[in-house]
């Protein structure tokens, strides 16, 4: 038989590349959430792109999963829709088994089961989700792609996560400020942050812009609400 | 025959001392008992119909369907038991498939025969198995080669027909079709003449219900096999019932 | 090559038996007991790159339809080595599929299709496929060889009529899927989307405006891509059903050319 796996260093000539096969995309995407004592908001921007091309300027990234569940999640589109369609199959196949909707918290666990299962091949996926908990109060989960889970109060995910999280720690959880009182925030309050930083991220982040989505889930249900971007 | 086998008829992997293999025999018996199915291969395409016998008012119509496509351009028309038959089908229809995907194009109806054949031939050799108690006519029309059609029974042999049946009344049914100027007729002429054969071998007294399945394959369909048109098909039936009422009437004047 | 087996590396004569002197053979062990232990392939080397590629193919969604269009071309490398390659082709009635990128991965994907239709014929219930369910079962069919790192080098433009509807979407190798009103991939991403977008914001095309306008989107991509061709396909959808042109011999003129200077 020829030895392949010997070492034939001539055949690695220096302009020869070596092309290998990238299964990753960085499609883009923020998501921000935020949860209040009887409701939650989240919102995600509607580009999807790579590099700097736009593939679409209207693609919803987030997903009810129940009527008091929403995921938003960006990164790698495929990963997320593979992620999502799945996700989606537990919870019908859990709703069959027991009779009733996954609860929030529920949904968290296994959304963070389901990503560390891929430990060694992970989605390359920014997860934030939002839902109102058993108690009916807001909760926000934030992941990193292989599984890491955290509940708080407020997160910004995504392509300009790291740009809007301090923002929001200033304005939500009043970070660096002094003679502030807590107080509960309430839901128009919430609501125009979201607005507020999203156009900042779409001034500095070619990965979000076009318009976002935000979805606002209440004990009542959920509803939706679209604002503009800037699409440049 | 006789219809004791002493022995010799609970397995299709053993002769008998005269050289018979009961199994395969009783498999044809099968095929006898099943509603009667022809096949008519004309000038320009092959014409399938099957006298479906309804065996009770609560199926829906068009229940257990007996017309098969075992790729576009052919067509199968099965008698005997439907369940055997069903099987047989998706067997054609993987070999149409598994030729396809290896050459590319439509696989011949002399191939396809041929591996359909030899499948049913090996459910006739051993003890663990029974022979599939259905019969199969499987037609197809192209340019190259013009329509047809081959009939192939539970012991795993297949012709070539100008015009086949099979089924109760197959010996009334060849009488019949042995009547046509086959090579002369066209598919639309056939339809006529395939459901006026039905009507006409049909036993009221025997068997009450039954529905005519009509499908064809010809230059007119451009080689695709299809059920034959609602309007056609209809106008074929009423033909056929008309001509068995004359057929009655002049009868009863002779009586 | 798949009936041949390894022939440099032949398969012992008795497969999955005891070797000689041996009285059993426990699975996964055949390798240590059975003659000349079978060097196992550790690494199972995959494609990586493409052969004879196709470039863009751009779609765009009109008041009543869709229109999809792309060039015959099939490049090797640097190479014009094809002329004749089609591939904007009509599924069913409901479905016009277009793609870029490897070609025979394209017409591997393509018989899987066309057999797909075909089972769906032979039920013979009259059920068609949809496009949305054509364009998920790819954006699963892709992304499971990417998942494999064994891609199928392809972009894929489903349009469609979706319960009256016109649909249009597409898929690339990784799996990525998304519906637009205007779609280009490859180099057309560049120079085709922006021309479709604006003709799509001034308001609802109709079909003649939508073919027109994917004409010029082919004559721009035709004087910049250098692995584009004069010839090619345009196939329209809509709810009288998929038809897809002779192929269209663009009319180029570069008398223009000398004049133009990179500085």
């Amino acid at each position: 038989m020829l030895n392949v796996h010997g070492d034939f260093p001539e055949y690695a000539v220096p302009g020869a590349k070596q092309h290998r096969f990238e299964p990753y995309a960085d499609n883009g995407g923020s998501i921000v959430a935020i949860a209040g004592e009887d409701y939650a908001v989240i919102g995600a921007d509607t580009r999807l792109s790579t590099g700097f091309s736009i593939y679409t300027r209207e693609q919803k990234k987030l997903f009810q999963l129940s009527a008091r569940t929403v995921l938003g999640a960006t990164g790698c589109w495929c990963d997320t829709l593979t992620l999502t369609r799945l996700l989606r199959a537990r919870l019908q196949m859990y709703e069959q088994e027991h009779n009733k909707p996954m609860g929030t918290p529920a949904v968290a666990q296994m959304l963070s089961t389901m990503l560390y299962y891929k430990r060694f091949f992970p989605y390359y996926v920014s997860n934030v989700l939002a839902g109102l908990d058993a108690d009916g109060r807001g909760c926000v989960y934030s992941y990193d792609p292989i599984g890491h889970c955290e509940r708080s109060t407020y997160r910004a995910g995504g392509s300009a996560g790291a740009q809007l999280q301090p923002l929001l720690d200033n304005q939500i959880g009043l970070k660096n400020m002094q003679n502030v009182t807590e107080a509960p925030l309430p839901r128009e309050k919430a609501l125009a942050l979201i607005k507020d930083v999203f156009i900042s991220a779409a001034e500095r982040d070619i990965y979000t812009g076009d318009s976002i989505y935000i979805l606002i889930i209440t004990a009542d249900g959920i509803q939706e609400e679209k604002f503009d971007l800037r699409k440049d | 025959m006789s219809s004791i086998g002493t022995g010799y008829d609970l397995s299709a992997s053993q002769f008998s001392p005269d050289g018979r293999v009961f199994q395969v025999e009783y498999a044809a018996k099968a095929v006898e008992n099943s509603g009667t199915v022809i096949g008519l291969r004309g000038k320009d395409g092959v014409v399938f119909a099957v006298e479906k016998l309804v065996t009770s008012k609560l199926y829906e119509p068009g229940a257990n369907k007996r017309i098969f496509h075992a790729d576009e351009h052919v067509g199968i028309a099965v008698s005997g038991l439907i369940s055997d038959a069903r099987q047989i089908v998706e067997t054609a229809r993987t070999e149409a498939s598994n030729y396809r995907s290896q050459y590319q194009i439509p696989v011949p109806l002399k191939y396809l025969n041929e591996r359909v054949s030899m499948y049913m031939h090996a459910y006739t050799l051993y003890s663990a198995v029974r022979p599939y108690g259905c019969s199969v006519v499987m037609g197809t029309w192209s340019e190259h080669d013009g329509p047809q059609m081959y009939m192939l029974d539970p012991s795993g042999v297949s012709f070539s027909y100008f015009g086949c049946a099979v089924g109760k009344a197959k010996q009334a049914a060849k009488t019949e079709i042995e009547k046509l100027k086959l090579a002369d007729l066209t598919v639309k002429e056939l339809v006529k003449e395939a459901a006026r054969i039905i009507y006409l071998v049909h036993d009221e007294l025997k068997d009450k219900q039954f529905e005519l399945e009509l499908s064809w394959v010809s230059k007119d369909t451009k080689g695709r096999h299809e059920m034959v048109p609602r309007e056609i098909a209809a106008e074929a039936e009423n033909t056929a019932k008309q001509a068995l009422a004359d057929i009655e009437d002049s009868d009863e004047g002779e009586m | 090559m798949a009936f041949m087996g390894d022939m440099m590396n032949p398969a012992p004569f008795w497969q999955n038996g005891p070797a000689p002197g041996a009285f059993y053979n426990f699975p996964g062990n055949s390798a240590s007991f059975g003659p000349g232990s079978h060097t196992v392939q550790e690494f199972k080397a995959h494609s990586a790159s493409p052969i004879t590629t196709t470039t863009t193919v751009i779609g765009v969604k009109f008041d009543k339809g869709c229109v999809i269009a792309a060039d015959m071309l099939g490049s090797y490398g640097s190479l014009a080595r094809f002329r004749d390659c089609p591939r904007v082709t009509k599924v069913n009635d409901l479905i016009l599929l277009g793609n870029g990128g490897d070609y025979a991965d394209y017409q591997y994907l393509k018989s899987i299709i066309d057999q797909k239709i075909i089972d769906e014929q032979c039920i013979g219930d009259g059920l068609q496929l949809k496009p949305r369910s054509l364009h998920c079962w790819l954006t699963r069919v892709l992304y499971n060889k990417r998942s494999k790192m064994d891609p199928l080098w392809s972009n894929y433009i489903v349009a469609g009529i979706q319960d009256g509807e016109p649909f249009l979407g597409t898929v690339d190798k990784l799996g990525t899927a998304y519906e637009d009103a205007a779609i280009a991939t490859g180099l057309g991403a560049y120079m085709a989307t922006p021309l479709l977008r604006d003709a799509a914001d001034k308001g609802p095309l109709d079909q003649e405006s939508a073919k027109a306008l994917v004409r010029k989107c082919m004559e721009v991509l035709f004087y910049r891509d250098a692995r584009s061709f004069w010839r090619y396909q345009l196939g329209v959808v809509t709810a009288a059903g998929v038809t897809i042109d002779e192929p269209t011999d663009l009319k180029h003129d570069w008398s223009l050319a000398h004049m133009i200077e990179m500085v």
